[in-house]
C-alpha cells in the first residue's frame, strides 16, 4: 500500500501521470489544493499552468489547449462549476476532450463549505444549453480517485466528450494510503490545431444539425453500452437494495455488511459512472426485490430519479424506490441502518 | 488592355470602389448577379491599374494583374 | 508600374458581411500580412461572436469560434501550448469590450504573446444595432432610441489607449478602414502587431474603426465620412499608442 496522501494532491498528481499538461482555473474551496499543487508540478514536467482571472476564463483556456491536442483539466466546486456550463456545452459541441473536476460542496448559490452530493442532477443532465451529455465518474476512495482520473482522460479522448470527475469535498481533504499510477507518455491527439490547417473544419454555416444529432445519439449509445461501471454486492437474493455513490456509497457498503451479519437480506449497488448510469447492475438484482433505497447527501433526492427510471426500465415499474435525503455530510452506517428500519417498518414512504 | 479582373458574383454593390476610383473607370452594370446586386464593371481604357479598387473593396471582387 | 494584387487564398470566398462593411477589408489585410510574413500556413484564429462569426466557412485556416467574449482566454490557452503558431483573436467591439471585457483585458494584463484585432463599429452589429461600449454620446441605437446618455451609461471605452498606458504590452494601435491611405496605414499597424508576436515581444492589439452601413442607416461612403470626420477627430484617434521597442 502506498503512502498517505491528501485527496486533492493525489488527484492532481494522478492527472500529471495521466499525461495532463495544461491546467487553467480559479481557486475555490474545497478544490483549491488541486490548483495549488499543479502550479508547481506542471512547470516541473514542462506543462502549462495558468491562474485564470475567473472560472469562465479558466474553462475557455482549457478549450484553447484542448483545441491544440493537449490533455487539459480544470477543477472547481459549486458556483464555479456553474460558471463553466457554457464552456462545457461548447466543448461538447466541438467534440473536444477535457476533464472537469467538481469537488462538491453543499448548497444553492454561493453555497456552503459542507461536503455533499447536491450536483448529481446537474452533472448528469448538463447545466449548459442543448442536449449534450458528459461522462461522470464518482470515486469512493482516494485510490479509486487516482484510477478514475486516468480513466477520465482516456474516455474523454476516446469519445471526444467532457469527463466530469464528481467527488465530495471531503474526499479532497482527507488522507488515505494510495498507490499512484506510473507516469504516462505524453501525446497530443491527432486532430489538434497545428497552424497548418491539417484537419479541415466544416464552416459554421455549413453544419447539418439533423446529421449531427444522429451521430451524437450514436456516440452516446455507444458510451452507454460500453462504459458503465459499478460495484455491487449481495444483489441476487436481496429484498432491499441500497444505491449510493462516492463516500456515502462507502458507508452504505459498510452498513450492508452489518445488516447482512444481522440477518437482513440487503444488497448494494455503488455506481462508479453515474453517466452512463449503471443500468446493467440492476439487471443482476433479484427479480423479487421489494424495494430500492438511495443514500445521498443532498436536500431533495437526486440519484433517486435515475434509480426509479432504471427500475422501470429493467425490472417492474411497481417496485418502490425510497430516499431520505441526508442533506450534507457522509451518512454514518448507523444512520443508514436507521433508514433501512424506517423502510421496513413502513415509516418511510416511497418516493416513486 | 485589361489590367484588372473582377469577380461579379462577389460584388455587393456597396459603391466604395466607384467613389474611390481616381479615373472614374468603374460603374454599376444593369444586370444583377446571383445575389441580386448590380455588379461593377471597369472601363479598361480609362483604368490605370492603380489598385485602389482592390484596396477598398471588402469582398475580394478585384484582382490587379501585374506588369509582365 | 502596376503591382499585382490578388486576394490571399485563405480568405478568397464570399462571406456574409453587409455591403460596405469594413470586416472584409480587415480580414484581407490580415491575410495579406500573414502571407507577406510567411505565416499563412502557421496561424490559428480565435473568432468572436457577432459579425466576426461571419468569417464562418470563408476563412480556411485552423480556427475556433469562441464563446461570446472569451476569445482572449481561448487564444491564451492556444498560444501557451502552441507557442510557435501565430494565434490571432478576431473580435468586434461588443465581443471584446462588453461581455468579454474581463478576458480581453486580462490577456493584455498578462502580456500574452497573442495578437488581437478588434473591429469597432460603435454598435452591436449582428444583433441589429444595439448600443455598445463604443457608441458615441448622443448616438441613436436600438437600445438608446433618444441618443446615448453617457452620464448614465458610461462614456465610450478607449481600449488601445488603456492597455498602452496601464499595462506592459508590446504594441497597441488604432487604424481606420476608410480611405485608401487609411487602409494602407492600418495594414502597417496590422503587420507591426503580427511581427511583435513573431518576435516574441508580447501582446499586440489593433483596433480597426469600421463603418456599419446597415445599422448606422448610411451608405458605405457616408459611413466612411462619419469615421473620418466625426469619430476620429472627436473620440477615436488613429495612431500607435504603444510602439514596438527596439524595432
Amino acid at each position: 500500500m502506498g503512502d498517505m496522501i491528501k485527496g486533492n494532491e493525489a488527484i492532481a498528481e494522478a492527472a500529471i501521470r495521466a499525461g495532463a499538461r495544461f491546467y487553467a482555473g480559479y481557486p475555490i474551496t474545497p478544490s483549491t489544493e488541486i490548483m495549488e499543487y499543479l502550479s508547481g508540478r506542471l512547470e516541473e514536467v514542462g506543462g502549462t499552468f495558468i491562474q485564470a482571472e475567473s472560472e469562465i476564463a479558466g474553462i475557455n483556456m482549457v478549450i484553447g489547449a484542448s483545441s491544440c491536442g493537449v490533455r487539459a483539466l480544470t477543477a472547481s466546486s459549486g458556483p464555479g462549476i456553474s460558471l463553466k456550463q457554457e464552456g462545457m456545452t461548447t466543448l461538447s459541441d466541438e467534440e473536444l476532450p477535457a476533464v472537469v473536476i467538481n469537488m462538491v460542496r453543499y448548497g444553492n448559490g454561493i453555497g456552503t463549505l459542507l461536503t455533499a452530493q447536491c450536483d448529481y442532477l446537474r452533472e448528469t443532465r448538463g447545466g449548459g444549453n442543448g442536449d449534450y451529455r458528459c461522462i461522470v465518474l464518482c470515486p469512493s476512495s482516494i485510490q479509486e480517485a487516482v484510477e478514475l482520473i486516468t480513466l477520465a482522460f482516456d474516455l474523454a479522448e476516446k469519445y471526444r466528450m467532457v469527463s466530469v470527475f464528481m467527488s465530495e469535498g471531503a474526499l479532497g481533504q482527507m488522507m488515505e494510503p494510495c498507490d499512484l499510477p506510473k507516469m504516462q507518455e505524453v501525446k497530443r491527439y491527432g486532430w489538434g490545431f497545428d497552424g497548418k490547417y491539417t484537419n479541415k473544419l466544416i464552416g459554421i454555416f455549413d453544419r447539418d444539425s439533423m446529421k449531427e444529432s444522429v451521430l451524437m445519439n450514436e456516440k452516446y449509445n455507444k458510451v452507454k453500452e460500453n462504459e458503465q461501471r459499478w460495484e455491487s454486492g449481495y444483489v441476487d437474493d436481496a429484498e432491499y437494495v441500497f444505491v449510493s455513490y462516492g463516500l456515502p456509497g462507502r458507508s452504505t457498503k459498510g452498513a450492508v455488511e452489518q445488516l447482512r451479519a444481522e440477518g437482513h437480506k440487503v444488497g448494494f449497488i455503488r455506481p462508479i459512472t453515474v453517466w452512463p448510469f449503471p443500468v446493467k447492475a440492476f439487471e443482476e438484482v433479484n427479480p423479487n426485490v421489494k424495494g430500492f433505497i438511495t443514500i445521498e447527501a443532498n436536500a431533495t433526492g437526486q440519484l433517486i430519479d435515475d434509480v426509479a427510471l432504471t427500475i422501470k426500465k429493467v425490472l417492474r415499474a411497481d417496485i418502490p424506490a425510497y430516499c431520505n435525503p441526508h442533506v450534507y455530510g457522509i451518512p454514518s452506517m448507523k444512520t443508514i441502518k436507521e433508514d433501512y428500519n424506517k423502510v421496513i417498518s413502513g415509516e418511510m414512504k416511497e418516493v416513486y | 488592355m485589361q489590367k484588372v479582373l473582377t469577380k461579379p458574383d462577389r460584388c455587393k454593390q456597396c459603391g466604395l470602389c466607384i467613389a474611390s476610383c481616381p479615373t472614374k473607370s468603374i460603374s454599376f452594370s444593369e444586370d444583377i448577379n446571383k445575389d441580386g446586386y448590380c455588379y461593377t464593371m471597369i472601363d479598361h481604357e480609362k483604368c490605370i491599374a492603380c489598385g485602389i479598387c482592390y484596396t477598398v473593396c471588402p469582398d475580394g471582387v478585384y484582382e490587379i494583374l501585374g506588369d509582365k | 508600374m502596376a503591382k499585382a494584387k490578388k486576394v490571399p487564398e485563405s480568405i478568397d470566398r464570399l462571406m456574409g458581411f453587409c455591403p460596405g462593411c469594413g470586416h472584409g477589408v480587415v480580414i484581407r489585410l490580415i491575410a495579406e500580412c500573414l502571407e507577406e510574413l510567411g505565416q499563412d500556413k502557421n496561424v490559428i484564429f480565435g473568432i468572436g461572436v457577432g459579425c466576426s462569426s461571419l468569417l464562418g466557412g470563408g476563412l480556411e485556416t485552423d480556427r475556433r469560434h469562441c464563446s461570446h467574449g472569451r476569445a482572449g482566454a481561448v487564444c491564451t490557452g492556444m498560444k501557451r501550448v502552441n507557442p510557435d503558431n501565430i494565434v490571432i483573436a478576431y473580435q468586434g467591439d461588443g465581443d471584446a469590450y462588453s461581455i468579454g471585457l474581463a478576458e480581453t483585458t486580462a490577456a493584455a494584463y498578462r502580456n500574452e504573446n497573442i495578437t488581437v484585432f478588434i473591429v469597432n463599429n460603435t454598435n452591436y452589429g449582428m444583433t441589429g444595432g444595439q448600443m455598445s461600449h463604443t457608441t458615441m454620446p448622443g448616438q441613436i441605437t436600438t437600445t438608446s432610441p433618444h441618443g446615448r446618455n453617457c452620464d448614465v451609461t458610461g462614456y465610450p471605452i478607449r481600449f488601445p489607449e488603456l492597455v498602452a498606458s496601464q499595462f506592459n504590452v508590446a504594441y497597441s494601435a488604432r487604424g481606420s478602414i476608410t480611405s485608401p491611405a487609411q487602409i494602407n496605414n492600418a495594414k502597417k499597424y496590422i503587420k507591426n502587431a503580427l511581427e511583435a508576436q513573431i518576435n516574441h515581444e508580447g501582446y499586440s492589439v489593433v483596433e480597426l474603426l469600421s463603418g456599419c452601413p446597415t445599422n448606422w442607416g448610411m451608405s458605405a461612403m457616408e459611413a466612411k465620412t462619419r469615421i473620418d470626420e466625426d469619430l476620429t477627430p472627436s473620440y477615436y484617434p488613429v495612431g500607435e499608442f504603444k510602439a514596438r521597442e527596439g524595432k
